[in-house]
């Protein structure tokens, strides 16, 4: 086990490696540069920021330096917002994006299992097809189409939210419910899968011919078995959590690490793109390692591979 | 498999395809998903007729005088700020959406099989190789880098369907290895191999074509996540330019006038779902019907 992850976390350094070079190389070669938009700068004012921020070096060069500077930990100073570091940006606006993220897996696990567990249990019955008919709808209503409904009737009409902002902690339902929903969507018919499965299988119609009860059967021996593709889906999950926050933190004016993506992004503003792709790419390949080692905890099957 | 009853009426045993048929039409909900796309195919891909002999208006037709009204007699879903018709708009977004859905998948498609019959007939340390790249590839936040491409080299829709299609392969490749290798031991390929033909032509002509039933399922499958994630692009303004339209564009659009012009964000969004609805329905319903399992991851 200790040798596993060993070796998988070996391999993230490489990729990491990968992700950077291309980044670099993907923003230098678009067309456009950071101080374009800047309200007509004389040549010289440019020439002398470029100089200032080492732009005007060869390319080469310039890519050995962020690489040097990258491997100390120093994702460098932001072009758009003067006088702050990338450090600094993403130490404040990520807690927001991952505690943003962290509520909306809650409310996926919380009603994702639950729908996913009375399906299995009660198949083909009413229990079944409303939750998982609702688990379609959720599925394919975006989450851009979600946020402004759940806006417009529970914080214009009913007025129980405020329509935008994160301030208060009922600030974070609406959001949590948007980002959270397409993925208790997809958990309640993992599970259900996972479930049936299991549920199907002839220790468990042992343990009912023992007489334990239907609780009894679906926690202590169905669910560690069933759960297993819900858990191989947690890291794809958070991956699209991450990402589907960029869309979910614009609806609602959330002040998350997204929003400082997309429009570094369109700023080239380099430095804060390259710390938050880096950023991102880390937490989710550490996130997947994580989901790995846990699976592999889980069960037993793999362990001897 | 084939039912000899039915062999001594029509003198005929059924194919596999009319068997699966058969199955399909059984199942309501994906024969319903299947007349909702066609029908909305066929509306799409038709809309400059029917924008120019039906509806009466354009998709970028501007009218600032009249501004946005509720549906009526002349407009039947209503008009946006600019006064465009919403009807025209969604039908030629629609065409948008369908076609980078369409084009996308197709890409992810050709990547995907290619890869994974490769990487499942050769097998070995090549095999090991290229399915450890994919596991690496899965653990990757893509959709950015989806994001940085379109920011940086423009919205340009041949690399939406590339930069799409890219991402989207991952699956296929997974699902096509796990079937090259579960085909490759059969006597046809063994044969195949007697024969002395190359192996890009025992890969492509002979294996590949026993795979259509997963392919097929999965790339139904693929085509509304392609949608959604046009559509999401779209909706950072990433995705298809103004005037053009799709039904990303048409949702962000509503979502700004939500308030007052609730129209504009509900039938894009109905559509949308309904598209979405109808593919997924029909992909459930192939899976079933061709007897494929485990094709979702």
């Amino acid at each position: 086990m200790f040798r596993y992850i060993t070796r998988r976390f070996l391999e993230t350094i490489p990729v990491l490696w990968i992700i950077a070079t291309v980044t670099f190389f993907m923003m230098r070669l678009a067309p456009g540069g950071p101080f374009d938009a800047e309200k007509q700068i004389s040549p010289e004012v440019r020439a002398r920021m470029e100089a200032h921020y080492g732009l005007d070096k060869p390319l080469f060069e310039q890519y050995l330096t962020q690489m040097k500077h990258l491997l100390h930990g120093d994702l460098g100073p932001s072009f758009k917002y003067p006088g702050r570091t990338v450090n600094e940006i993403i130490a404040d606006a990520f807690p927001v994006s991952l505690e943003l993220g962290f509520e909306a897996l809650a409310v996926a696990l919380v009603f994702g299992l639950a729908a996913g567990m009375v399906a299995s249990l009660k198949q083909n019955s009413a229990w079944d097809h409303v939750p998982m008919s609702l688990a379609m709808a959720g599925l394919c209503v975006p989450t851009f189409v979600m946020g402004p409904l759940l806006i417009s009737a529970f914080a214009l009409h009913l007025d129980w939210f405020n329509a935008a902002g994160w301030y208060f902690p009922r600030d974070r339902v609406l959001p949590a419910l948007t980002l959270g929903a397409y993925y208790a969507a997809y958990i309640a018919r993992l599970a259900r899968g996972g479930l049936l499965e299991i549920l199907n299988q002839d220790f468990i119609r042992t343990a009912r011919a023992k007489g334990a009860s239907m609780r009894r059967i679906l926690f202590k021996h169905a669910l560690r078995g069933g759960i297993l593709p819900v858990i191989s889906f947690l890291g794809p999950a958070v991956a699209g959590l991450l990402t589907g926050s960029f869309v979910v933190e614009t609806i609602f004016g959330v002040p998350g690490l997204g929003r400082y993506f997309v429009t570094a992004a369109f700023n080239r503003d380099y430095f804060m793109v390259m710390g938050s792709v880096l950023f991102y790419a880390g937490f989710v390949v550490a996130l997947n390692l994580a989901v790995d080692v846990l699976l592999v905890w889980m069960n037993p099957k793999l362990r001897f591979e | 498999m084939i039912d000899t009853s039915s062999m001594a009426k029509t003198e005929r045993g059924a194919s596999f395809w009319q068997d699966a048929w058969h199955r399909l039409w059984k199942n309501k909900l994906a024969i319903f998903g299947l007349a909702v796309v066609t029908i909305l195919a066929v509306l799409s891909f038709a809309s400059p007729l029917i924008c120019r002999y039906i509806i009466g208006f354009s998709y970028d037709q501007q009218n600032l005088a009249l501004g946005p009204v509720a549906p009526n007699h002349t407009h039947w879903l209503g008009t946006d700020p600019l006064g465009r018709d919403l009807l025209a708009r969604l039908l030629y977004g629609g065409r948008v959406s369908l076609m980078v859905g369409l084009c996308a998948t197709v890409v992810s498609l050709t990547i995907g099989v290619i890869y994974g019959a490769i990487a499942g007939f050769i097998g070995g340390k090549l095999d090991m190789f290229m399915m450890r790249a994919v596991d690496i590839l899965y653990a990757l936040p893509f959709t950015i880098f989806v994001i940085l491409l379109m920011v940086f080299f423009g919205q340009n829709i041949i690399l939406l369907f590339v930069a799409i299609g890219a991402v989207q392969w991952l699956t296929m490749a997974r699902i096509v290895r796990g079937q090259v290798m579960a085909v490759k031991r059969q006597e046809f390929v063994e044969a195949a191999h007697a024969l002395g033909l190359r192996r890009t032509r025992i890969i492509f002509r002979h294996i590949v074509p026993n795979l259509l039933g997963p392919i097929i399922v999965y790339a139904t499958l693929t085509v509304p996540e392609v949608i959604l994630l046009e559509s999401f692009l779209s909706f950072l303004g990433l995705g298809v330019q103004p005037p053009h339209s799709s039904w990303g564009v048409l949702i962000k659009e509503g979502a700004e006038v939500m308030e007052e012009y609730p129209w504009l964000l509900m039938y894009p969004g109905v559509m949308m779902a309904l598209t979405l609805f109808s593919l997924n329905f029909l992909g459930d319903g192939l899976r079933d019907a061709l007897d494929v399992r485990g094709s979702k991851d």
